[in-house]
Order: C-alpha cells, then sequence, then structure tokens
C-alpha cells in the first residue's frame, strides 16, 4: 500500500508536470517576440506618455521636465480676493466637450454600422452569381487609407466645389449650397456618414465569417418547422452569431473610440466634431502645452479601459474562442 | 396518414440532371427505403419531397393533392436530417418545442407533447441539456424526437444512422422499427445507402440508380427476383456471384448469377477451382473459389468448413437458383 503510494508520486506527478513544463516553455517562447515588440511599441509610448502628465513638460522643454503630481488634471489657485479658482483637464470645458463627441461619434457610428453591416452581411450570405467580386469589391472603402478617403470625402463635400451639393441641387432637394465639413449642423452628420461608409464593409466581413459558421441544415430544420424568416434570424441566426458579433463590436467601439484621422482632415477645428484624440493632440504639439496634452491621452486610455473592461464583463463576450 | 404519388419527377441543378424522371407510389402507412450507391440522388428525392428543393418537371401529390408548391411545413412532414441539424444554442427540451411554439400551441399542450415523445425515446433525463453535451446517439434521437413532436403524416430520414457506431446502428434502427409500428398510420420515407438497413426495415425497397428507379419491391422481392443486374448485385450480402462466358452459356444466358447461400460443395460435376481463402464467422464459412471466372465465386456454408485452403473442390449452384441475365443487364 504505501510502496504503491510512493511509486505513484514519483512516476505519475513528475511526468505531467514535465508535460505541463513543456507547454508553458513553448508558449513563452512564442510568445516573447510579441511580447517584446508591444513593450516597445506601446508599452513604453504608453508609459512616458503617463509620466509626462504628471510633469510640467513641454515641446521643448522635453527632457527637463520636474514632477508636479496632479496639477495637469487638476489644480486651484486661491485669487486675493478669497475666491478659488480650478484649473486642469478635469474642469476643461472643451474637454468634457471632446468626451461627448466622441460618445455621440462612438454610439451613434457603431450601432448603425452594426446594423448596416449585419444587413450587408446577410446579403453577401446568401448564394448568388458574382458573390465573390462584391465580397472583394465591398472591402475597397476600408481599403483605402482613411487619409485619402477623408480628403476625397472632403472635396466632394465641398460647399462650392463639391459633386455633393451639385448632385443634390440638381436633383431639387436642396436650394442653397451646404458646407457639409465646415456648418456646425452637419458637420458631425458628415463625419458619421463617412465612417459608416468606410467600417461598414469590415463590419459586415467580421459578422460574415460568423454567418458562415451556422451551420445549412439548421435553417432547413426551421424550414420544416414552419418557422417565419423573421424569427429565424431573431431566434437562429441572431443567437449563433451572437459571440462573432460581439467581437466584432468591441473591436469596432475602441476603433470609434479612438478616432482621429477622418476628423483631422474632414473638420479640422469644428467644436462640433472635436474628440478625445483630436484635443490632445492639439494640445500636445498645436499649442505647446504638452504635459497637459499628455494627461488628455492617459484620460483617454483610462476611459477605453474602463469602457472596454465594462463591455467584456457584461456583455459575456468569450475571447477564448469557445461559443458558449 | 399520407399516399405520395410521384409522376415523372425531374430535378436539374444548372445543366447536371440529378433525378432523370421518378415514378413511383407510397402508399399510406408504408415504410418506403431508398438505397443506391452513393451520389444516385437518394438525398435530393427526399429533399424534393420535403420541398427543400424545387422540383424541376413532373409533379408529386400527397393524397391526390399536387403539392409541387406547397412550402414545406405545410406538407404535414417532419424530417430527421443525417447531421442531426439541431439548434445549437437551444436545450434538448427547446429543440423539440421550437416548432410548436411558433404555430401557437398552448403550452401545457407542448409540454405533454415533447414530455411523451421524450419518454418513448428515453430522453427525459436530458431534456435541460444543450445537444453538445449529448452523445451521437442521443442527439439523433433528440432529432426523431423533434420529428415525432410535430405529428406528422409523412416522416423522411435521410441515413439518419450513419453518423453512429456499429451497436448502437442496430439499437436506434431497432427503435426507428419499433417506432414504424406504434405509429402504424405514418408513412415513413428512408434513405440509406446501407443494404442490411433496408431488408430489416423496409415494408418496400425502391433502389436507385443515377437518378433513375431500378426495381421497387418489398425486400424478398428484390432478393429473390430482381429485375436486373444492378439489383441483384445491390440486395444481398455478400455480393451475389456473377459469372459470364462459357459458365453462362449452358444456362442460355449472357451472366448468370448465384447467390453464396445458394452455391454448395459437390462431389462430382460442377465447377472445378480451389479454394483460395476461407473467412471464419463462426456461425458461417464465406469460401472463396477460383473456378476459372473473372472473380472468385463465395460460397457460404453453416458452422465451420470442412475444406482448406488450396484443396481442389468441385462447386455448383443449386437448382433453380440461378438468375439469368441478358447482355443489356435484364433478368431473363
Ligand atoms: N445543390 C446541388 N447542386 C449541384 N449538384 C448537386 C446538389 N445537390 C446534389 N447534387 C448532385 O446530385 C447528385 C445526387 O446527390 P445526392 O445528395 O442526392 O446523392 P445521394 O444519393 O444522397 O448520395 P449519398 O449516399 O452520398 O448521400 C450528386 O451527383 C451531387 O453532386
Ligand atoms: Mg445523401
Amino acid at each position: 500500500m504505501a510502496a504503491t503510494q510512493v511509486l505513484s508520486k514519483d512516476t505519475s506527478v513528475p511526468m505531467k508536470n514535465e508535460l505541463l513544463a513543456g507547454r508553458t516553455r513553448a508558449a513563452m517562447i512564442f510568445l516573447l517576440p510579441m511580447m517584446l515588440a508591444l513593450a516597445i511599441v506601446a508599452g513604453w509610448p504608453l508609459l512616458r506618455s503617463i509620466w509626462f502628465s504628471f510633469t510640467d513638460a513641454s515641446l521643448v522643454h522635453l527632457y527637463e521636465a520636474k514632477f508636479v503630481g496632479f496639477k495637469n488634471y487638476l489644480n486651484w489657485i486661491d485669487l486675493p480676493s478669497g475666491k478659488r479658482v480650478y484649473t486642469g483637464v478635469l474642469v476643461d470645458k472643451g474637454w468634457w466637450n471632446a468626451v461627448w463627441n466622441t460618445l455621440r461619434f462612438g454610439t451613434v457610428s457603431v450601432v448603425l454600422e452594426t446594423i448596416f453591416g449585419l444587413a450587408v452581411a446577410l446579403v453577401l450570405n446568401a448564394e448568388f452569381k458574382g458573390r465573390g467580386i462584391v465580397r472583394a469589391a465591398i472591402l475597397v472603402p476600408w481599403a483605402i487609407p482613411t487619409v485619402v478617403s477623408a480628403k476625397m470625402w472632403a472635396w466632394m463635400l465641398n460647399d462650392q466645389l463639391g459633386i455633393v451639393n451639385d448632385m443634390l441641387q440638381r436633383l431639387g432637394i436642396i436650394t442653397e449650397k451646404i458646407a457639409w465639413a465646415a456648418d456646425a449642423n452637419y458637420s458631425m452628420a458628415a463625419v458619421l456618414m463617412v465612417d459608416i461608409w468606410k467600417t461598414t464593409p469590415f463590419m459586415a466581413l467580421l459578422i460574415l465569417a460568423g454567418l458562415q459558421m451556422v451551420p445549412k441544415d439548421v435553417y432547413e430544420a426551421a424550414e420544416i418547422d414552419g418557422v417565419h424568416p423573421v424569427k429565424v434570424f431573431f431566434k437562429v441566426t441572431l443567437p449563433l452569431i451572437k459571440p462573432a458579433l460581439m467581437v466584432a463590436v468591441i473591436f469596432r467601439l475602441m476603433d470609434a473610440m479612438r478616432i482621429f484621422d477622418l476628423i483631422y482632415v474632414l473638420t479640422p477645428n469644428s467644436s462640433q466634431t472635436k474628440t478625445m484624440s483630436v484635443i490632445s493632440r492639439e494640445n500636445l504639439f498645436d499649442f505647446d502645452k504638452f504635459a497637459y496634452g499628455s494627461a488628455e491621452s492617459t484620460l483617454l486610455f483610462v476611459f477605453l479601459l474602463i469602457m472596454v473592461t465594462a463591455y467584456i464583463k457584461f456583455a459575456k463576450v468569450n475571447l477564448d474562442g469557445s461559443t458558449q | 396518414m399520407a399516399n405520395l404519388v410521384l409522376k415523372n419527377v425531374k430535378k436539374s441543378f444548372g445543366s447536371v440532371n440529378v433525378i432523370k424522371g421518378v415514378d413511383l407510389e407510397i402508399k399510406s402507412g408504408e415504410f418506403m427505403v431508398f438505397v443506391g450507391p452513393s451520389g444516385c440522388g437518394k438525398s435530393t428525392l427526399l429533399r424534393l419531397i420535403a420541398g427543400l428543393e424545387d422540383i424541376t418537371s413532373g409533379t408529386l401529390s400527397f393524397d391526390g393533392q399536387v403539392v409541387n408548391a406547397l412550402a414545406p411545413s405545410r406538407r404535414g412532414i417532419a424530417m430527421v436530417f443525417q447531421s442531426y441539424a439541431l439548434y445549437p444554442h437551444m436545450t434538448v427540451y427547446e429543440n423539440m418545442a421550437f416548432g410548436m411554439q411558433l404555430s401557437g400551441g398552448s403550452k401545457d399542450d407542448i409540454k405533454t407533447r415533447v414530455e411523451k415523445a421524450a419518454a418513448l425515446l428515453q430522453i427525459t433525463p436530458y431534456l435541460e441539456r444543450l445537444p453538445k453535451q449529448l452523445s451521437g446517439g442521443q442527439r439523433q434521437r433528440v432529432a426523431i424526437g423533434r420529428a415525432i413532436v410535430r405529428d406528422p403524416k409523412v416522416f423522411l430520414f435521410d441515413e439518419p444512422l450513419s453518423n453512429l457506431d456499429a451497436a448502437l446502428r442496430v439499437a436506434t434502427r431497432l427503435e426507428i422499427a419499433k417506432l414504424h409500428h406504434s405509429m402504424n398510420s405514418v408513412t415513413m420515407v428512408y434513405v440509406t445507402h446501407d443494404q442490411v438497413e433496408a431488408m430489416t426495415l423496409a415494408d418496400r425497397i425502391c433502389v436507385l440508380r443515377d437518378g433513375l428507379v431500378e426495381q421497387v419491391g418489398t425486400p424478398l422481392e428484390l432478393y429473390e427476383n430482381p429485375t436486373n443486374i444492378f439489383v441483384a448485385g445491390f440486395i444481398g450480402s455478400p455480393k451475389m456471384n456473377f459469372l459470364e462466358g462459357k459458365f453462362a452459356e449452358s444456362y442460355k444466358a449472357h451472366t448468370i448469377g448465384v447467390r453464396s447461400e445458394h452455391m454448395e460443395f459437390v462431389k462430382k460435376g460442377g465447377w472445378q477451382g480451389s479454394v483460395i481463402h476461407a473467412e471464419k464467422m463462426g456461425s458461417d464459412t464465406y469460401s472463396f473459389v477460383d473456378v476459372g471466372s473473372a472473380e472468385p465465386i463465395i460460397i457460404r456454408e453453416t458452422g465451420t468448413s470442412r475444406h482448406d485452403v488450396n484443396a481442389k473442390v468441385s462447386v455448383a449452384p443449386m437448382d433453380g437458383k440461378v438468375h439469368r441475365f441478358a447482355a443489356d443487364g435484364k433478368a431473363i
């Protein structure tokens, strides 16, 4: 009895550990280059900008920066009159305007892109002649660099020379030319439209991949069960593609909250569309308030972190690849 | 209860003709089995009956009413797929109840029907599980249960047992046979390429080849009176022995066929040859005898054989058990 126990301890336990150790080692070896690359290109800059946000750095005095604590985030001065004046990002009206712009943009664009993407994916999932070509063609907006397509749209939406105004006028939909990108009433709509035009294909392809995982015979079973196509969509298709949909939405959400290039090119200096990324870049480089801009980008990072964590937790997203 | 009639039914996918004109009557309450080699169009024919594919030409009628354009759900059918086709995100109970819930059955009614079907198929303990938490055999029973719950007039099965292992296949075959007896007014159409399944389950078998019906009849009719070489070779295991040339000439045929159980070892006369191999199954022995024909003749003996490998033997067909075929393959 005792002998067998000793034996089992001697043989089985180390063998299992050896296996585990081997696997862990292999995993480490494969992961190491990526971790290293991430640390250099993402980790280090991130830590640097967090550090700068706690200093009085400016573009010309980057290396003489001194630690100032939370002053960039929130600070106050007591005036001789006895009045206390607050400064810092957290009480900056421009910053909060950018936060709301970002939230508005993110929510509207992701919701619309998901709906349109789903619709496009459902169409592309049907069998028809030339499906391969259509699938490739639909990716074109996504393949064009954003700066290029933003500039292209800026020209098309131009109030004097743009083709959009020209067409709308010829069709009799508008009488006066509209400065889509510059007019405060329309600039957010213009940005949203271009972003949806550009990103819907990306959503569609991610959702299409999920749709193609749904076995065809399930639809046939539903057909025999006599389930109405609309019901099939909500009761069968949607639950089955939900994992893919959730992952697609989180990718888009992160991307949308960081939006910069499109707005920078299409509607520069519009307070209607200025987002967190745009305003922090402005402070970092245009206004020579490097530390202040760093504080803003740090807040953006924290904001994204909270949002993504909450999303994963509440939407029960499975990032480990299993379906349920 | 439904009587199915197919009149010159054809189906083509683009320019490919898959079903090339099938005339067939499936009687009410009958267990009809479609057999045939892979790719002959069995599944396609079944899916035409189900309404999952459109009929290119010809008519399909249920009880005298043409249903070519009727939606699958309105034909009074239920189908069991080879791949089970369960809804992966629904529990066993929900899978079975889904169709009824949407057609507006009362909750209690649905519950009693699902529970009755579950009891019949012995899947009651699994009602709250997801399909992925079940074994293949259990999933197949859920699929059958879902079909039963629909209370169909016609049951359609597309190779329901092909994903199961041998033992489970025999057990589930029995379940299906019992099901047929207990629901004797329900017409069943069953697709398989396994002729043992066909022989054991069918009231009548329809042998298909290349989109056409070769022969329709009871299992024994097909076994005893195949109308052509194809059916003769397809039904029965091991395959019927076929001999041509000088062997067939004395019977005034192009080809003759003799089943292994209708061959015997004889003292004198018959065909001379030597035993090249013997398969000893315990209950039977199959001896392979080379008599100079294209393929060795298989001879079945009950029990163990008295003939060793390489032994010189004479074999002959039993009286009246020789099938004769003309050059075009038709039985004479
Ligand atoms: N949707 C389709 N498009 C084109 N050809 C098809 C389609 N479905 C089936 N076929 C063709 O029709 C023929 C018959 O197919 P079917 O699935 O009915 O064969 P089967 O008898 O069920 O074979 P198996 O025993 O292998 O299941 C095959 O040659 C197949 O390639
Ligand atoms: Mg098939």
